[in-house]
């Protein structure tokens, strides 16, 4: 591989041999580390996701109690449609149980709700504070520092400040936030974006002041205004800050915990008229969370809702990284 | 710009920043406010500011060091320690393991790369069963070596930036060090860490802000009647008591976050900039 021609950088081979035989000191700390860390629990959460378990350490696939089960009572098997149908259903009954739970649904739709009014409401105030932030005005770095400061403060302290707040704002309307979901929705929201927005906001200032003035006085000498200026001159150009602002917004809203549960917890619960009980407030991460502590049958169930999570996530981050990728302006 | 007057329209924008930075602060405000009412008071009216009858002192922030059946300054230090180790271990051996990423660039070094490239999109949710049993079993679950799940956990982030940085240094200079007779530990320490300053410091700002905030980790991984940490320590405010002391929980609060405030508003120029340039290379 180092015969790879590199231009001037032919001569690294000096450097590169040897710092290759220094491997052991500078990459397997953290490559151990990395397997403890990541590599062991994700393999180990695909295996368990369709295990029986109480700890990692006891866990059975869902398959094989419904293998004898199926030689003492081979109607199960005619049931199911053939030895084929029957096995697949076993093996992946944690997957079948997450999706015919209601409370994942629910959390799902709450999630997608959550994730798509507060990518936009995040994003578009962020831009328009920054974009005025970067103009011409006084006391601009003080204001980006008072914005930017809720950032600082932990999810889960972030909660209860919030719900100490809303609490006394319904109080004078005779209510309280987890009397309602909607109160609990929208509190989630009013909570991310006022942590967030200062984040999105320091990243789009990055990306405005990085707009080269020229092509902005180009566009005034052509005649355009405002408007025109900032949609076709300005906009296109941040699009790799706008990128980065969509995924972040995107990965964080899917990924929320810690505000949701110190929020509303994902009270209040309601009854459903099959006489389940799910909670109206809780997104996705929360749901694994609470499912996991419904109990022992439970976890293998709780670790297939995860898996699937994590290909939600990961499926809307490449999507919508080649989404945006696309849009950027070739420089 | 400073012989430049500013036009009427910036003056208006100011006037409104202004308002709106006020509107901004005041849930904090409120944190302050609430932390000198007693309990019946804030439950009353939590805008109300203190007057005779409910202002109590500093009675509720010497409440809330012993609040909860666990001393505040205990949670304190572990966070503190925690902190501290994670985002040294994070630097230290992600810069180095970045370093021979870039620079190698064998097989290996690809396919770390691209693990960590994976990892930065798996939620945590995916792992954390699995992470808690295995931490439990190899003795991670104290203070002193959860770092070491941190680092595990944390270097796909970290590598991925060091990356974007390295390989925009000059080779020129390493080779010269290596000509010169510097092995690869001194090119590195001697040479190379310092030309990191400041992908040091924006890794070090993002770790930092996640590590001292995080919740769920330490939740699973820690045994949690021994060490606890800020977050924790405020979310068992509200389990440890049928009704929540709301004057006593402020003021825990006021106590956790003013430090952090503070020490933003010294190196504020700092943080700000690390996140932006932290961003831009993610």
């Amino acid at each position: 591989m180092s015969k790879k021609s590199r231009g001037s950088n032919v001569n690294s081979y000096q450097i590169r041999r040897p710092m290759r035989r220094m491997w052991p000191v500078f990459i397997l700390p953290t490559f151990l580390c990395f397997i403890i860390g990541f590599i062991w629990p994700f393999l180990q959460g695909i295996y368990l996701s369709f295990t029986d378990f109480m700890v990692p350490s006891d866990a059975e696939l869902t398959l094989i109690p419904a293998l004898e089960a199926a030689e003492k009572n081979p109607e199960l098997i005619t049931e199911a449609g053939g030895k084929f149908a029957y096995c697949m259903q076993a093996f992946f009954q944690n997957y079948r149980k997450a999706f015919e739970d209601p409370s994942f649904a629910r959390a799902f739709w709450n999630t997608a709700g959550f994730a798509v009014v507060s990518i936009i409401l995040i994003n578009v105030v962020a831009f328009a504070i920054a974009y005025a932030l970067t103009q011409k005005m006084r006391g601009s770095n003080l204001f980006r520092t008072v914005f930017f400061m809720p950032n600082l403060i932990g999810g889960v302290v972030l909660g209860y400040i919030w719900s100490m707040i809303f609490d006394a704002i319904l109080k004078q309307y005779g209510t309280y936030l987890t009397a309602n979901a909607t109160y609990g929705f929208w509190g989630l929201v009013i909570l991310v974006a006022w942590q967030q927005i200062g984040y999105i906001m320091i990243i789009y200032i990055a990306g405005l002041q990085a707009v080269s003035e020229d092509m902005l006085e180009a566009a005034r000498i052509d005649g355009a205004n405002g408007w025109q200026t900032l949609f076709q001159v300005t906009i296109p150009n941040v699009m790799p800050s706008i990128t980065i602002c969509t995924f972040l917004t995107l990965t964080n809203s899917f990924k929320m915990f810690d505000q949701n549960m110190a929020l509303t917890g994902g009270a209040p619960t309601i009854t459903l008229a099959g006489g389940t009980q799910i909670k109206t407030t809780e997104l996705l991460a929360l749901n694994i969370y609470s499912t996991y502590n419904i109990g022992r049958r439970w976890h293998g169930t709780a670790q297939a809702k995860a898996v699937i999570f994590f290909l939600l996530v990961a499926i809307l981050a490449i999507a919508q990284l080649t989404a945006t990728r696309q849009k950027e302006v070739q420089q | 710009m400073k012989n430049n007057k500013y036009p009427l329209g910036s003056t208006i924008l100011t006037c409104f920043f202004a308002v709106l930075c006020i509107i901004w602060i005041i849930p904090i405000f409120e944190v302050l406010n609430n932390s000198f009412k007693s309990n019946a008071w804030v439950n009353m009216d939590a805008f109300a500011l203190p007057s005779a009858e409910s202002f109590v002192g500093f009675a509720n922030y010497v409440k809330g060091m012993t609040f909860g059946n666990y001393p505040l300054v205990k949670s304190v230090i572990y966070s503190v320690v925690i902190t501290v180790l994670s985002v040294g271990l994070i630097l230290l051996f992600c810069s180095m393991s970045a370093w021979y990423i870039a620079r190698v660039d064998n097989w290996f070094a690809k396919l770390f790369y691209y693990l960590c490239l994976f990892s930065m999109i798996v939620p945590f949710q995916m792992v954390m069963f699995s992470l808690s049993s295995i931490a439990d079993r190899l003795k991670l679950n104290t203070p002193w070596t959860i770092p070491v799940v941190y680092l595990g956990f944390g270097a796909g982030l970290a590598i991925f930036m060091f990356v974007g940085f390295v390989k925009g240094l000059p080779l020129e200079i390493e080779e010269a060090a290596a000509i010169d007779g510097c092995g690869p530990l001194r090119t590195f320490f001697l040479v190379v860490m310092p030309m990191l300053k400041p992908t040091l410091i924006s890794v070090g700002i993002l770790q930092t802000m996640w590590v001292w905030n995080d919740y769920l980790l330490p939740m699973l991984v820690l045994d949690i009647n021994d060490y606890r940490t800020i977050p924790i320590h405020v979310d068992y405010l509200k389990g440890s008591y049928g009704t929540v002391d709301l004057g006593a929980t402020m003021a825990v609060i006021m106590l956790s976050i003013t430090p952090v405030i503070i020490l933003y508003l010294f190196c504020q120029k700092h943080i700000i900039k690390g996140v932006a340039a932290g961003a831009v290379k993610g």
